[in-house]
């Protein structure tokens, strides 16, 4: 992830902010009952091995803070309700509501009396972003840990009413019972009157997926009607007394430089402040379209650069890749060199992914309050507490005095981990004394957020008489590492990710480069098993021995009904699969395409997927589907253009993404292994769905697409 | 320049002081209050600004403020009565068509004003006037769904 772009020259005044916080954002422990009211509260520790996963990742980001020592914690008050507090981002994932099931679930509770704060960095645990699909595999036995913990202190205080041994009580719905007498207390009863706080112990059990009552079961979302009533606030939405439009004066090209500005009609209109600081400028007044005529009215120049462009994109990714590679970027099995010599028939091959944008719905948007140095900032972010110190650094002012509030966000798919609109807001709020909310344009939001990576991928590989892979060469050229093994069991392989110069601005995107990996090791894949004369299921199944991955192939096959007889002129069927991120993914699709104009059309996919125990399945559907209808679209014909530093497509009425008429007839299978973890779902479900179509394709028409992209306009084969 | 015009918002009247230019969404979330509309793309494209106007779907990014005046105006907030959710909004509910929810409002303006005109849409149907809403999330199956239910629900209710 690059700095944020907007680097601000520091002004003397700014340094006064070092002087120490006049007042104390962060809730300290010892204000925690103050806030809460008296009961019984739990705090999961960073020492605990979990807590460490969620806070210093293994990968990624290099510039956090050392973690804080509490990562969740949870509070049972007087009146029996329950709040968990968590770091974790709500954008459509349903995190909410899953993790409040897993409170009740383990606390023996109503779900109906949890209530869950998120991504507030004055009352929640720092948490190092929700990103990673790790919500599930770490917050959310953390706080099946906290909730146990607090159970146990609630039977223990029965006990003590009781002068019982705990041994014995039971605790079900909200209430400590001893069998024995019959009698019981409820929560609400225990808590009363107490300040009882704890640290979570080493060792808690939890209770198993096999005997989950609330986690399990597809309740759900937990306020579903403020948001088909319009009443949820989104960051666009929010709303503050006195509070100014924002507009920021963007350059006419990436890189270009600020050389000289005439602002003076710009600041003569009413209601107007410009702000300039450095290379950015920004006007404030009292709705948007009046900021957006003030910089209108503004003369700038600017210095260009001259840049490549998208026509040129993979040729430039090649050439200018970064000489030197380590152990990191490299992974090396065997001897590919005996493997192709040993191999009956050879296969190279090259791929390459356009970059794509996120176009969450809800573009980047903030609303900022200053008030006596305290900085208050309301964004949709993935990161509140990455954007809360981007904040404090850009105004040198101490974390203590900027509180992130991430309201639950109109999506993100990766693309939300910096604060850029939260510091245009924050930067013309601190001029003009008011508070100021800045929500980007569709063109802003496509031309100035950051997009998933272009890349260029090539295989070699070979395969011995009897269908078995024997040699496996595959290079990677900036789009990424993830899933960039192979899952095959190869014995001779040469694995390697080459950084390069990028042309955009790059970051996550929903499953980083797994997609890429996916699409170009499953098209491999298929183009090996024609070669060997094999059905691509079998095939695969043949040179696959992770049993996980097995499953979910031949779960979806048997579902789709692997192997199809064709019924009609350009039908195909594809298969594809892998693992990443704990989760294990096979697609199968139909597709039909046109002979005469070359359309192709996504007629059926079916997914099946697997993530461990289950917590939430119509969630978990509802991720998997959703998952797939993106992926279409990466696959299809979603494709970023550019040139001399300008996005050429940065509107929904060029930049297509999938609507109704491309989704086909989709089905989810849902695989629950209740002896497994749970694992994350967000990003997986997606990475199967361009190979899957891609090798459709390819049995509809002989035709072998290897860009992503594949169809942006049509099969251009099919054409002549 | 600014300058007052009436808009009739959800049953109510109101006087609001602005460009006569300036987009209906804008008078709406700034003026109004009424952030329930939202702001996607400004140029038509997305539908998660619907509304209807007069009775019909638009997307209101795309009209001026002076042309929506005097003429009734429904957004999302104006379909719940008494406490009671519009079918479509309850059946959007109950079968969770929505994700992050963005879309929601403008996916059930849509589909509020094509059950007005067509009381039991084929998917074809459903499909063809929903088009113009995007939905990033990918929940399109689950919100055909929903808009079916809803055609149920109002045609049983119409009995």
């Amino acid at each position: 992830m690059s700095a944020p772009f907007i680097k601000f020259e520091p002004e003397p005044e700014r340094y006064e902010f070092r002087a120490g916080p006049m007042h104390h954002f962060d809730l300290a422990r010892r204000d925690f009952f103050r806030f809460l009211g008296a009961g019984i509260a739990v705090f999961a520790v960073a020492k605990d091995s979990l807590a460490k996963q969620e806070t210093a990742p293994t990968r990624g980001f290099h510039q956090e803070e050392l973690p804080k020592d509490i990562t969740a914690w949870l509070h049972v008050g007087e009146d029996g309700g329950v709040t968990a507090f968590t770091g974790k981002v709500e954008i459509g994932q349903n995190i909410r509501t899953a993790l409040a099931q897993t409170v009740a679930d383990e606390l023996r509770v109503p779900f109906e009396s949890v209530t869950m704060v998120t991504a507030d960095t004055a009352l929640t645990p720092f948490d190092f972003g929700t990103v990673g699909s790790r919500s599930m595999p770490t917050m959310s036995p953390q706080l099946r840990r906290v909730s146990a913990a607090a159970r146990d202190l609630l039977v223990g205080a029965a006990a003590k009413e009781w002068n019982v041994a705990a041994e014995g009580l039971t605790a079900a719905d909200g209430k400590v019972t001893n069998p024995a007498t019959g009698r019981s207390l409820r929560y609400a009863e225990l808590a009363r009157g107490k300040t009882l706080a704890q640290n979570l112990p080493a060792e808690d059990p939890v209770t198993p997926a096999n005997q989950w009552t609330i986690a399990g079961k597809p309740i759900p979302k937990k306020d579903g009607r403020a948001f088909v009533t319009g009443k949820h606030k989104y960051s666009p939405d929010m709303q503050r007394p006195g509070m100014l439009h924002g507009k920021v004066l963007r350059p006419p090209s990436f890189g270009a430089t600020l050389t000289s500005f005439d602002a003076k009609a710009a600041q003569a209109m009413n209601g107007v402040v410009i702000v300039h600081d450095g290379d950015f400028i920004g006007a404030t007044a009292a709705n948007e379209r009046d900021a957006s005529k003030a910089l209108e009215a503004i003369h700038a120049e600017w210095k260009e650069v001259p840049q490549t462009s998208s026509k040129e994109l993979f040729s430039y990714l090649k050439q200018n890749a970064k000489a030197g590679g380590n152990d990191r970027s490299r992974r090396i099995k065997g001897s590919v060199e005996d493997g192709l010599s040993a191999a009956a028939h050879r296969l190279d091959a090259t791929y390459t992914i356009a970059f794509i944008a996120h176009a969450p719905l809800e573009p980047r948007a903030a609303l900022a309050e200053w008030s006596e140095g305290k900085l208050t900032v309301w964004t949709g972010s993935q990161r509140p507490f990455a954007v809360r110190d981007e904040l404090a650094n850009v105004f040198h002012i101490s974390e203590d005095n900027v509180r992130v509030i991430v309201p639950d966000t109109g999506a993100a798919y990766g693309g939300k981990h910096t604060g850029d609109a939260a510091l245009e807001a924050a930067r013309l709020a601190r001029a003009g004394g008011h508070p100021v909310k800045v929500v980007w344009t569709r063109e802003e939001e496509f031309t100035w957020a950051y997009f998933r990576p272009a890349g260029v991928i090539e295989i070699k590989s070979g395969i011995a008489a009897d269908g078995m892979v024997t040699a496996w060469e595959f290079h990677n050229y900036n789009s990424g590492m993830s899933a960039i093994e192979t899952p095959y069991g190869v014995p001779n392989q040469h694995i390697e990710f080459h950084a390069t110069e990028c042309p955009l601005r790059s970051g996550s995107y929903r499953g980083l480069a797994a997609t890429a990996n996916f699409f170009a090791r499953e098209s491999h894949m298929d183009d090996l098993a024609r070669a060997a004369q094999e059905d691509p299921l079998e095939f695969r199944l043949k040179n696959l021995s992770e049993p996980r991955l097995r499953a979910v192939l031949e779960a979806a096959a048997k579902s789709f009904g692997w192997p199809r007889k064709k019924t009609q002129e350009g039908q195909g069927f594809g298969i594809a699969g892998g693992l990443e991120k704990g989760g294990y993914v096979a697609t199968c699709a139909e597709v039909a395409v046109d002979g005469t104009s070359g359309a192709v059309r996504v007629v059926r996919i079916t997914t099946a997927y697997e993530c461990g125990a289950i917590v939430n399945p119509d969630g978990l559907r509802n991720q998997v589907i959703g998952a797939n209808i993106q992926g279409l679209g990466g696959a299809l014909f979603e494709a970023i253009e550019f040139e001399n530093g300008r996005i050429t497509n940065a509107r929904f009425s060029s930049y297509r993404v999938p609507r109704f008429r491309d989704v086909p007839e989709i089905e989810a299978v849902l695989l629950d292994r209740k002896d497994l973890p749970s694992a994350g779902a967000g990003e997986t479900p997606i990475m199967g769905v361009a190979p899957a179509v891609g090798n459709a394709i390819f049995d509809a028409t002989g035709t072998r697409l290897r860009s992503l992209p594949m169809v942006p306009q049509g099969l251009p084969a099919a054409k002549t | 320049m600014a300058k007052p015009m009436q808009l009739e918002v959800n049953g109510k009247r109101y006087t609001v002081q602005c460009d006569p230019e300036t987009p209906l969404l804008s008078a709406l979330r700034n003026e109004l209050g009424l952030t329930g509309t939202k702001y996607g793309c400004g140029e038509g494209q997305c539908g998660a600004c619907t509304v209807l106007l007069s009775g019909t779907p638009r997307r209101s990014c795309q009209i001026p403020v002076s042309a929506a005046a005097a003429k009734p105006i429904v957004t999302i907030e104006g379909l719940e009565k008494d406490g009671r959710l519009h079918p479509v909004q309850q059946a959007f509910l109950d079968t969770e068509a929505f994700q992050c929810a963005y879309c929601t409002s403008g996916m059930i303006l849509s589909s509020v004003g094509l059950l007005s005109t067509n009381p039991n849409p084929s998917s074809a149907d459903i499909v063809q006037s929903l088009q113009g809403n995007v939905c990033r999330c990918g929940t399109h199956p689950r919100i055909i769904d929903a808009v079916h239910q809803a055609a149920k629900a109002m045609r049983e209710r119409a009995r």
